[in-house]
């Protein structure tokens, strides 16, 4: 399914994002480089704060500037950089290019109109070519419904969103990501505000949405069990830059990046050995930043030259990259 | 009601769409009905709003059907008996009579209509500006656009209210017009702030951030997104200004900048009235009462609607 010949869908160099605050600039992202080819389905992971999120937001420039800065870098989508788009070809890339869910469902749904109404929006203002009646889009409402397994679409179309239940609300964003038809769908934790079986649900049927249109899919999560069934490709993110890019299948069986490794060990697991003894430390404070690599101080492998320059990205196996001084050879 | 439920259990796929029609449209007349109903029993638990708004209606329809309901509805205009100058309260003249004959009751009647379209014509000149330029700065919050708008609001504001409106009253021709645009002039900037202070935060809301991700326009994002999150505040400082603005209207013609005579403003009569205090305490009292109750009703309404719709937001 993933066209690798061919160009990528959204390719993101290089991308710096400040953060202006009281007492200076908070240098979130550090330079991000990804890539994600069409059909691609790809898992971002790494601790809270680590600018997961701001990176998905920088690429839909939905970052509220100020406070934020977009310092440096390009986001690439379909050649074309995001970042320097006027607001009309924005638009025209928000939607029907890129979609967003959101971590909590019940903020992304305004609370004043129906379900309804808020994906009649939706379906209007994503529909390419001529205008639909209501019927149209009534109809199309409800097939969007069913597509997320919910039931009785009818009266859901007739209710607010606070007389729906999270996982509800969810499936209802779902739709609505959907509805436009994106070629990348970007996913930021979209069950971390429910309960554990009801975002294995919404994941799966995420997944089964995604693999069907063959739409790309960045997913967000700290549920490595996830990101090993349902991706091709895992990019680790640590303090404002990729780490790690590999292969899911390269990246669970030979982690390299001594914190993917400490990632992959704070897994619980339930046969023997319980919770692992993770990874000492936190995550750095953005205003003044770790010199060299930013992992150095927590890492236990660290040499002299990692507390002095930032590690370039070496090649470890196929399509497999880490930044780190360890593989340089 | 039964059927309703019946038929889209037992809807079949393919007539799903055609049956579902008709049945989505009584489910939300229904619904409707539920929710005003709700309301109204949320609204009706508080004697003090629900005396609010009998008070407002009464005036209202009294206001309305002037002409019909008052006993001498001539008195109104240019008419003189003096033989029945400055009678008491009485059986035949219930609230007594001015300085030249004049039913008090019927002129505080006919005096509601200018103080009530006062608030209303006001009102309906300050709130689409003042909505629509919060929501232009507050969307653009921390850019000039921002800067702009809201410092010239802070000008506004700067400049107390009422002598604001005396001096542009006073610049230009006294009349009831006049003083409806000099108190407009200076009323807006309060929507455009409680306007903006809502936008600043609901610009950085998810759905407000979805909408934007899925590529609706920037009039859809303040119209369809913001705007109506924005709009219980916006009605229950609306019913709570109409009193505001009558007392200020009340207050230009009291100095003889608003109502013009012989048409009754209630400020105008009891300024004309003071003098005979305290032995014809009649003339300036009953007009002062009509402005406590006009006043005091759209109070009261507007507490009511702001519990009321507090609550709702939730």
């Amino acid at each position: 399914m993933v066209q690798m010949d061919a160009p990528p869908l959204l390719e993101v160099r290089d991308l710096r994002v400040h953060f202006k605050v009281f007492g200076g600039h908070l240098k979130v992202l550090d330079g991000v480089n990804m890539v994600v080819r069409a059909g691609e389905k790809v898992g971002l992971v790494g601790e809270s704060g680590c600018g997961k999120t701001t990176t998905m937001k920088a690429i839909l420039r939905i970052l509220p500037q100020p406070p934020a800065r977009i310092v440096g870098g390009q986001v690439l989508f379909r050649g074309k950089d995001v970042l320097q788009m006027r607001p009309d070809e924005l638009r025209q890339i928000r939607g029907r290019g890129i979609s967003m869910i959101f971590q909590d469902p019940t903020a992304a749904l305004n609370p004043v109109f129906t379900i309804g109404q808020q994906l009649s929006d939706v379906i209007r203002y994503s529909h390419r070519n001529g205008r639909l009646d209501a019927r149209q889009i009534r109809s199309k409402a409800l097939q969007s419904l069913k597509e997320v397994a919910l039931a009785d679409p009818e009266r859901l179309l007739h209710s607010y969103p606070i007389q729906l239940s999270g996982g509800m609300r969810q499936r209802v964003c779902i739709a609505m990501a959907l509805a436009t038809q994106p070629e990348l769908l970007i996913a930021d934790e979209p069950g971390t505000s429910l309960d554990v079986t009801i975002q294995d649900q919404i994941l799966r049927l995420l997944h089964n949405l995604v693999v069907e249109r063959n739409t790309s899919i960045i997913l967000i999560t700290h549920t490595l069990g996830v990101v090993r069934e349902v991706t091709d490709r895992v990019y680790v993110m640590y303090a404002g830059s990729i780490v790690e890019s590999a292969p899911t299948k390269a990246l669970f069986a030979h982690p390299k990046f001594p914190y993917t490794r400490g990632l992959m060990q704070s897994v619980p697991r339930l046969s023997g050995g319980g919770v692992a003894e993770g990874i000492p430390g936190r995550i750095p404070n953005y205003l003044n930043p770790p010199s060299g690599c930013r992992f150095h101080p927590r890492c236990p492998y660290v040499m002299e030259i990692c507390r002095r320059e930032k590690p370039p990205v070496f090649t470890v196996g196929e399509e497999h990259y880490v930044a780190c001084y360890l593989y340089a050879c | 009601m039964t059927d309703v439920t019946g038929s889209w259990a037992s809807g079949l796929p393919g007539e799903a769409g055609r049956v579902a029609l008709v049945d989505w449209r009584e489910l939300q007349r229904r619904s409707r009905r539920e929710n005003i109903g709700r309301a109204w029993y949320k609204f009706s638990r508080n004697p003090l709003s629900v005396a609010g708004l009998v008070i407002v209606l009464t005036i209202v329809l009294l206001a309305v059907l002037a002409p019909y309901v008052t006993p001498y509805p001539h008195h109104a205009g240019p008419f003189t008996d003096f033989a029945n100058a400055k009678l008491p309260p009485n059986p035949r003249y219930l609230f007594g009579t001015d300085t030249i004959g004049r039913d008090i009751l019927t002129r505080v009647i006919f005096g509601f209509q200018d103080a009530l379209l006062m608030g209303v014509i006001v009102l309906a000149l300050v709130v689409p500006p003042g909505v629509l330029l919060g929501l232009i700065a507050g969307y653009n919050q921390g850019t000039w656009i921002d800067t702009v708008i809201m410092r010239i609001t802070d000008i506004f504001l700067a400049v107390p209210p009422l002598i604001l409106a005396l001096a542009i009253a006073s610049v230009l021709k006294p009349s009831l017009m006049n003083s409806m645009m000099a108190v407009s002039l200076m009323w807006w900037p309060w929507y455009t702030r409680l306007v903006y202070g809502l936008t600043s935060q609901l610009r950085n809301e998810y759905f407000v951030k979805s909408a934007e991700t899925l590529g609706a326009s920037k009039a859809h994002i303040l119209f369809r997104e913001i705007l109506p999150n924005c709009v219980s505040p916006i009605f229950t400082k609306m019913s709570l200004d109409m009193g505001w603005v009558i007392l200020i209207g009340s207050a230009l013609s009291f100095v003889g900048l608003g109502v013009q005579p012989p048409k009754p403003g209630l400020g105008t009569m009891v300024a004309d009235g003071a003098r005979y205090l305290p032995d014809q305490w009649w003339i300036p009292v009953f007009p002062a009462l009509g402005i406590v109750v006009i006043v005091l009703g759209f109070n009261l309404l507007g507490d009511g609607l702001r519990d009321l719709l507090a609550a709702e937001e939730i």
